[in-house]
């Protein structure tokens, strides 16, 4: 009985994914009709300019939050876990997990309406864009990133920063040579989960874009909405390959160790 | 130096997620306009005075249009059935997750984790093929001769909790599935050797002491589902009324951002209890 169901929870949760994949290889623009194995839509998926550009504008966008993120991820995170009891911890700590569970809705929203209200008031940023996009997905990202960083940051071994710290090395020093290298592994996955979340939004990003750039998540929806499209079978199929070589050479590699 | 590490992140999240509300705030108490941006000012200069004018007309409107007490008691209801529904099916699969041998658990937790690493939106328009009339489920259906008409899912409110429950089973496994791997195995024994039944044990010992767990998926669930609006816009149809689609709208098509800011911020109230919940759940766990 309990394995039925998680058989069955699983082939649920994969279902989808598979027939993604299985339809981005057929022939016919009616999806869901197999007419014969085709790599039509690939090809039509590298002629398409729209889908490139807007991919370009995302990798961008991508590649700049998932980096603001870990860094002032992982800032939270030493200050959270290393700095026992100071003023502002409450609300660190209520400011990093908030994002977690906000409704994009609101985040994308408010977002919004304070980089009009800046712009009205001191010109910045002016106009909305990349910039405004690369702002916002670095504030979710950043509250992701926290929280990969800080269940790194409790297992590390606090003995060989204190006696480096005691053997006179300067606390920048600790630092570099001592605690990022412990936390390299938690890095990685914090900048890929913020690099994955700011490649997936298109709610957020659709507030706070303006007219001017679009990200591929924003050009998929818009033509998804009106209906299934064999080119975006075929996108996702890439996104889906790529995503599973990456998290399987990486857990083969934790698993090795 | 030791300052800088808290102040930098306290001050971007502070400037880029607490001042956005206090804004938010501000322009849902101030006045539509024909302008550019679609609100009057929101401080005026007179008689060498600051001034600023309150209105709460926009709060008065929702409340007087059944709209958006609609809207909002039927996302709760959608976000709460399919909260139900993630845990029933969520439930079992931790447990049996838990109990695996380790070799095994583990790759039955990537399996788990793997689609959040996946887009989140192609993963819900591939629903869109599976269920839409001619697509794979009705023609499977077909096929095995249990109807004998393509059945109306897409576009329903049903294709919308499939929608919410496949979308976020992995947050309300992930929670269950750290409780449940704690659990002492002695006390299942004690109570095995005791004469108790496993359904009785599992009553009496294993879901009771889940329940940290039970709390914060569904919490997990329940939140982003209230003010979820990609999944009813692919799979929803003309009747699902959700209030982030309700706010979508307000403000892309009737471009009424006061009262954009006003449906939020009463979201934002209505979300503050199992936020709250949730939080301490998490404090909790913590300590």
């Amino acid at each position: 009985m309990l394995r039925a169901i998680t058989l069955l929870g699983f082939a649920f949760l994969y279902a989808p994914i598979l027939s993604l994949v299985i339809y981005s290889f057929n022939e016919s623009r009616l999806v869901t009709v197999w007419s014969g194995f085709s790599t039509r839509w690939y090809a039509e998926l590298l002629q398409d300019d729209q889908i490139l550009g807007a991919a370009w504008i995302s990798i961008k966008v991508a590649t700049l939050s998932a980096t603001l993120a870990t860094v002032l991820g992982t800032l939270a995170a030493l200050a959270l876990i290393r700095h026992g009891r100071f003023r502002g911890r409450p609300a660190l700590g209520g400011l990093v997990t908030a994002p977690l569970v906000m409704p994009e809705v609101i985040i994308g929203l408010s977002l919004l309406l304070l980089f009009v209200a800046m712009d009205n008031l001191i010109g910045w940023p002016a106009g909305r864009g990349v910039l405004t996009i690369v702002i916002a997905h670095a504030t979710f990202g950043t509250a992701f990133a926290t929280v990969v960083v800080q269940a790194r940051m409790v297992s590390l071994d606090r003995a060989l920063e204190d006696a480096a710290q005691d053997l006179g090395a300067h606390p920048l020093r600790v630092f570099f040579d001592i605690t990022l290298p412990g936390l390299a592994p938690a890095l990685i996955s914090a900048w890929l989960l913020a690099f994955t979340l700011s490649l997936d939004d298109v709610v957020i990003a659709s507030f706070v874009a303006g007219p001017g750039a679009s990200t591929l998540p924003m050009v998929i929806f818009s033509k998804v909405r009106l209906g299934v499209s064999p080119e975006v079978n075929a996108l996702a199929t890439l996104m889906i390959a790529t995503v599973s070589i990456l998290v399987l050479a990486a857990s083969f590699r934790s698993w090795r160790r | 130096m030791r300052r800088l590490v808290a102040a930098l992140p306290l001050m971007w999240l502070g400037l880029f997620f607490l001042v956005p509300f206090l804004v938010l705030l501000r322009i849902s108490v101030s006045e539509p306009a024909i302008a550019q941006p679609p609100y009057l000012p929101l401080f005026e200069w007179a008689d060498g005075l600051l001034t600023m004018t309150l209105n709460l007309g926009n709060y008065i409107f929702l409340a007087e249009d059944p709209l958006y007490l609609f809207s909002y008691l039927s996302s709760l209801k959608i976000a709460a059935v399919s909260t139900l529904i993630a845990l029933l099916l969520g439930y079992p699969m931790a447990y049996a997750i838990a109990r695996a041998p380790t070799g095994r658990r583990n790759l039955l937790l990537m399996l788990v984790i793997l689609p959040f690493w996946t887009s989140f939106l192609l993963r819900v328009y591939a629903w869109i093929g599976l269920l839409k009339a001619n697509g794979l489920v009705n023609n499977v259906l077909l096929w095995l001769g249990v109807i004998d008409q393509p059945l109306v899912i897409l576009q329903t409110d049903f294709a919308v909790y499939l929608g919410i429950v496949y979308t976020y089973l992995p947050f309300m496994i992930l929670p269950l599935y750290a409780t449940l791997s704690k659990m002492d195995g002695d006390l299942l024994e004690a109570a095995a050797d005791l004469g108790a039944r496993p359904a009785v044990t599992f009553l009496t010992v294993t879901l009771p002491l889940s329940m940290p767990g039970v709390l914060a998926g569904s919490m997990l669930v329940f939140i982003p589902a209230v003010g979820e609006y990609v999944i009813p816009a692919l799979l929803g149809g003309p009747g699902t009324l959700m209030i982030g689609s309700v706010l979508w709208n307000e403000f892309f098509l009737n471009r009424d951002w006061p009262v954009a800011a006003a449906v939020a911020i009463v979201m934002v109230l209505v979300l503050a209890l199992p936020i709250t919940l949730l939080r301490r759940i998490q404090a909790q766990e913590e300590s």
